[in-house]
């Protein structure tokens, strides 16, 4: 499948908007991704969009390490856009992709993340259908940092603001929680224990469709808690609804291997990152259905009621633990650092 | 780990404290993980008025002074120098900025996951001094002395390190004859005690009479130790238990006590808050000095400032709550510490503030 040789790197002339520029283009991108939109090298693709409003969304991608236990930096970028669509209710449709890449990367590294981007928006049924690549000199950037701009359309009648929360409604989460962000730190870090712990790294929009299918105007608002955790998503999601909620710690799904790896470094798993996790906020008489829904599939077979949203303390959450108290989980600031004891 | 959780067993354990809780009593957990255990089950609110939890100065890293940060950031800024340091020692703010903040104006300064990691930075490097920031109570120092052998061993040229350890039974005897501090007893750290078993400990029921129980990290080890607590506190029978037998032999681990002997020195030290604690620090011995980074690499500062209006110092002290200093969750929040309780996961103002363990409005 690799056209790429043992051996060979990106050089600054891979970015410079010539030869280099073109057979790479051709080689990897083109070869890998290839559709009719893209496939036509214009300027800009040309896209038809059935009715509905357009929802558009971009995010880049800096992970490091950039290869990770359940994914890579290019499944990521395809993942962690499509998903922020899909949690809007918008069916996603189209993504570019712009690389920024370190001189000196290897190619075989860059076709291998290529590939990975293609088979994720294969899985999610979405094309990227325009692109641009830049090189930049070594220590410019660090390895290779993808952004990723996508459209999708969200069906007539159908919104998913957090103005909708009502008092009553459940909270939804699809599976377990913190995977993905304990996999990256675990990697980075080089700890010295081995976790068995992969990145929960997918495409979302097939459960957030078979949520709306199942759920219809009950769902209020579906959100994909990524950096920051469910704590930090929550918050938003009351800040934003004007409403409280309510958390039973009991309730919410953790791998024994992540709540023991971060006892161990002082962390939270409630504050850790995933990338194939959603929230969903529903009415209580649909919550059985929708929750049926999610654990039919493979991405929602852990999927659970951790909590509900509440008339008093507006804008705050509250956890009730195992203990019976009740405590205020509060967002995430700064960047998570390990304790040293 | 299900049998420490059992929500029943807690509900008897709190039956039994609101019995037994038949006067005041204000006990300290001298440990960061007992802090961080308490505010996050919540256990607080649920304890009888009578049982008042202080934290204290439970965190290594949160009682390194703002005096000697401002040496170690000033080291880390010379060229050459790489500063390995324990994550949570980052954002520890000294007078003038912290090792984050030297990092961004580029500074060398990297995150190691244990001391090893630090000796084989400095064999990957020959070309750089990689210097250890060892902060670190009795629980962490033998994996220190671990990493100072390895050096030892290699041979290694270019390793040193800072070494501003503590020692948890001479800052508890600060506090019990410091005549602010009212404290009835002591919940014991239950890592530290591992390595030092009760021994070390036993001055504070014989010359002081105060009860002294070493607990685990569940909600429910701590509940079992105030139990524990309350039966010498009425009974009149002031002793150093342990009901985290599960971890901790009376002996404690000679082995790595012998370790800590091998290489380091009591010494005097000042605590963040507190002041100077005669016999609270450690120094390398002599024979080790070629890896001692204040010998190596003396540094002098001009004395900063000490920040102001932070009440770290009583917060340590146990003579403020939290949230009853004025800079609390506004000008000193995790993201922008003043204080350094406010900066590890395990200061007692970051576990306050993290699980909001000031009051609830009008909970559900």
């Amino acid at each position: 499948m690799s056209k790429t040789e043992q051996g060979q790197v990106i050089l600054l002339g891979h970015g410079s908007g010539g030869t280099l520029t073109n057979q790479l283009i051709r080689t990897v991108f083109q070869d890998a991704l290839h559709n009719p939109i893209l496939d036509e090298m214009l300027d800009a693709a040309i896209l038809d969009l059935g009715p509905g409003r357009v929802a558009f969304t971009t995010d880049s991608f800096v992970v490091d390490p950039i290869f990770f236990p359940g994914g890579d930096i290019g499944k990521l970028a395809v993942c962690g856009t499509v998903n922020d669509l899909a949690v809007s209710g918008a069916v996603p449709l189209y993504l570019s992709s712009a690389f920024i890449i370190e001189e000196g990367f290897p190619l075989a590294d860059l076709q291998r993340i290529v590939n990975s981007m293609q088979a994720a928006a294969s899985t999610a049924g979405v094309r990227v259908v325009t692109g641009d690549t830049k090189v930049v000199g070594r220590g410019g950037a660090d390895k290779i940092f993808i952004n990723t701009a996508g459209i999708g359309v969200v069906p007539p009648g159908r919104d998913l603001s957090p103005r909708r929360i009502q008092p009553g409604d459940l909270v939804l989460v699809s599976g377990t929680l913190g995977d993905h962000g304990l996999t990256i730190l675990a990697q980075r870090e080089g700890l010295a224990f081995t976790t068995p712990v992969v990145s929960d790294c997918t495409p979302l929009n097939r459960i957030a469709s078979a949520v709306m299918e199942a759920g219809g105007e009950a769902v209020r608002c579906m959100r994909d808690p990524t950096r920051g955790g469910l704590a930090t998503t929550l918050n938003e999601l009351a800040t934003q609804g004007g409403q409280g909620i309510l958390v039973q710690e009991t309730l919410i799904p953790l791998r024994r291997e992540v709540v023991g790896a971060c006892e161990m470094l002082g962390l939270d798993p409630l504050y850790l990152a995933n990338e194939g996790k959603v929230i969903v906020i529903v009415a209580p008489e649909a919550a059985d259905k929708v929750l049926d829904a999610m654990c039919s599939l493979p991405e929602g077979q852990g999927a659970v009621a951790v909590g509900r949203v509440t008339g008093s303390d507006r804008g705050l959450v509250l956890l009730e633990t195992e203990l019976g108290a009740t405590r205020i989980m509060t967002m995430l600031e700064g960047e998570p650092l390990p304790r040293i004891c | 780990m299900q049998p420490y959780r059992n929500k029943d067993y807690a509900q008897h354990l709190l039956d039994r404290l609101r019995q037994e809780a038949v006067r005041p009593l204000s006990a300290m957990e001298v440990c960061g993980t007992h802090t961080v255990a308490i505010a996050r089950s919540g256990l607080r609110e649920l304890l009888p008025e009578n049982i008042r939890l202080i934290s204290g100065p439970g965190c290594p890293v949160c009682v390194t002074d703002d005096l000697d940060l401002d040496i170690v950031i000033a080291l880390a800024q010379q060229p050459g120098i790489v500063m390995a340091t324990f994550g949570d020692m980052m954002r520890v703010p000294g007078t003038q900025s912290s090792l984050l903040e030297a990092k961004s104006r580029g500074a060398d300064v990297r995150v190691v996951y244990s001391p090893t990691d630090a000796v084989d930075l400095a064999a990957e490097h020959p070309d750089k001094q990689v210097v250890f920031l060892a902060v670190g109570f009795e629980t962490t120092i033998p994996t220190i002395a671990v990493a100072v052998e390895q050096a030892v061993q290699q041979g290694l040229r270019n390793f040193s390190i800072f070494s501003l350890h503590k020692l948890v039974p001479p800052v508890m005897e600060a506090l019990l004859t410091d005549p602010e501090v009212k404290l009835d007893a002591f919940i014991n750290p239950g890592h530290v005690c591992t390595i030092l078993g009760t021994e070390p400990f036993k001055f504070i029921a014989e010359k002081y009479g105060k009860p002294c129980v070493v607990a685990g990290f569940e909600a429910v080890d701590i509940m079992e130790a105030l139990l524990m607590i309350l039966s010498q506190y009425n009974q009149g029978r002031p002793a150093v238990e342990i009901q985290y037998k599960r971890a901790v032999r009376p002996e404690g681990n000679p082995v790595a006590r012998a370790f800590i002997d091998k290489y380091f020195i009591p010494v005097n030290a000042t605590w963040r808050g507190i002041g100077e604690v005669p016999g609270s620090g450690l120094a390398l011995r002599d024979e080790f000095a070629h890896l001692d980074a204040q010998k190596r690499f003396p540094i002098t500062v001009t004395p900063g400032k000490r920040v102001k209006n932070c009440s770290c110092g009583q917060v340590l002290k146990g003579l403020k709550l939290p949230y009853e200093c004025a800079l609390f969750g506004k000008a000193c929040t995790p993201m922008k510490p003043v204080g350094p309780c406010m900066v590890s996961t395990e200061g007692s103002c970051a576990a306050y503030y993290r699980y909001g363990a000031q009051k609830v409005g009008g909970t559900v």
